[in-house]
């Protein structure tokens, strides 16, 4: 078994990190998950939540939201629409990622009500652990 | 025949006209490197969510179930054509050929007895759409302020015509943009982008994936994501596409005027030469005359 695997974070705008990594933790919609080499390959919707890497060189933390995450045997790749640094996140960047959610719950019909209301909780969270 | 006066000022006025092309050249080139920055950094992302998607559509596509997005209303009566331009001109015949697509496209759409419904995205593909097709547009999007485009800019226009197409205002939605192949060309294309239409490609490796949370959920919750992916890389390629091509319309424009210059050049020297020589006819004639 390898001990390292491929992992790709990338954002419409930039490839923000490409690197080995001996693990990633994926804040998935269904529940985090650890994604290590020889992982089964799976596909899963990202919530708003933070990414963790542990890379050769230490661990690296980036605030996600929106998109998803590829997992196979020897790579994984994040696409989230936002990704920052962990150390880059303001109150600002959480404000208006909220004021998102809140807009999309407002305008959200009885089916999406429940998904809007969950991101809108997950964002919550974060924000009370970011500070 | 223009006095040597003229001619000078005219020899001038088309040297200012080439330092100012020279200087938009210039400019063009600086904002082609970084246009083109951005339609490589976004490529990857592009790549990777059709390909996911592309598996994802293959394997759910036949369901009863599956979104709208995916396969369409089960009308094709109207059309949205989404018509990307820039927002300033001089830049040759990028937005023209954006427009002349999107006017063919309405042309036969017509004919064939749709419905057409018009969304602009940039200023001048607008104004030259105006003229015929003034009545079937629905809405504009400027994007003047904007210095950089941004993902959030396309996720704005995104968000129109997803509530457009939720409301129901038309069946078939189509992204009209200039492809960016190098500085000298560039290609005009219309994508398709409701219901998506990804390329199918072999879905054999797709095919082990286990998703979660289920794949009809993750495909409701991609596919609206797709549209603002589509319209951003549309932009991207536009903006690079539009600096190549004002970049090598200016370049033309500097060697017209050096040309110009080089003709006008010329005439005022003979005109000059015309003067002396009659100068000289007429003290040479005089002095014969005494």
């Amino acid at each position: 078994m390898a001990d390292t695997m491929q992992f790709d974070l990338v954002s419409p705008e930039r490839r923000l990190a490409s690197m080995q990594v001996a693990s990633v933790s994926i804040p998935g919609s269904e529940g985090d998950m650890t994604a290590m080499p020889d992982h089964m390959p799976m596909i899963t919707t990202l919530r708003p939540g933070v990414l963790r890497i542990e890379g050769a060189s230490g661990t690296e933390e980036y605030v996600v939201s929106g998109g998803f995450a590829e997992i196979n045997a020897t790579s994984a790749s994040v696409l989230a629409e936002k990704a920052v640094p962990r150390g880059e996140v303001t109150r600002e960047f959480l404000d208006a990622l909220r004021q998102e959610a809140e807009a999309a719950h407002e305008a959200a019909e009885d089916t999406k009500k429940d998904l809007t209301a969950k991101t809108l909780a997950d964002l919550a969270h974060l924000a009370e652990t970011m500070v | 025949m223009p006095s040597l006066k003229d001619l000078k000022n005219r020899i001038e006025s088309v040297k200012s006209t080439r330092k100012i092309t020279k200087a938009m050249q210039m400019v063009a080139a600086a904002k082609l490197r970084r246009a083109q920055e951005a339609a490589e950094e976004g490529r990857p992302y592009a790549e990777r969510f059709s390909a996911v998607m592309a598996g994802l559509a293959a394997s759910v596509g036949g369901n009863e179930a599956a979104p709208k997005l995916l396969t369409g209303t089960g009308s094709d009566q109207v059309h949205l054509l989404v018509v990307l331009t820039a927002e300033r001109g001089l830049c040759g015949g990028f937005n023209s050929n954006i427009a002349k697509l999107a006017r063919q496209k309405a042309a036969a759409l017509t004919a064939e007895g749709k419905t057409v419904k018009i969304l602009t995205v940039g200023k001048k593909g607008r104004d030259q759409l105006k003229r015929d097709w003034a009545d079937s547009f629905v809405g504009h999007v400027d994007l003047t302020e904007i210095k950089r485009i941004g993902y959030a800019n396309a996720q704005d226009i995104a968000r129109d015509v997803l509530a457009r197409f939720d409301a129901g205002e038309f069946d078939f939605a189509t992204l009209f943009f200039s492809k960016f192949i190098n500085v000298v060309s560039q290609d005009p294309t219309a994508l398709q982008i409701i219901p998506a239409a990804f390329e199918a490609e072999d879905s054999d490796s797709a095919a082990f994936y286990e998703y979660e949370p289920g794949e009809e959920e993750i495909l409701a919750d991609l596919l609206p994501r797709g549209v603002a992916t589509q319209i951003f890389s549309g932009l991207l390629e536009n903006g690079a596409s539009e600096q190549g091509a004002r970049m090598s319309a200016m370049d033309n424009a500097t060697r017209n005027a050096g040309d110009m210059i080089d003709k006008l050049t010329i005439e005022f020297n003979r005109s000059r030469q015309a003067v002396i020589t009659n100068e000289l006819i007429e003290i040479i004639s005089g002095a014969e005359a005494l």
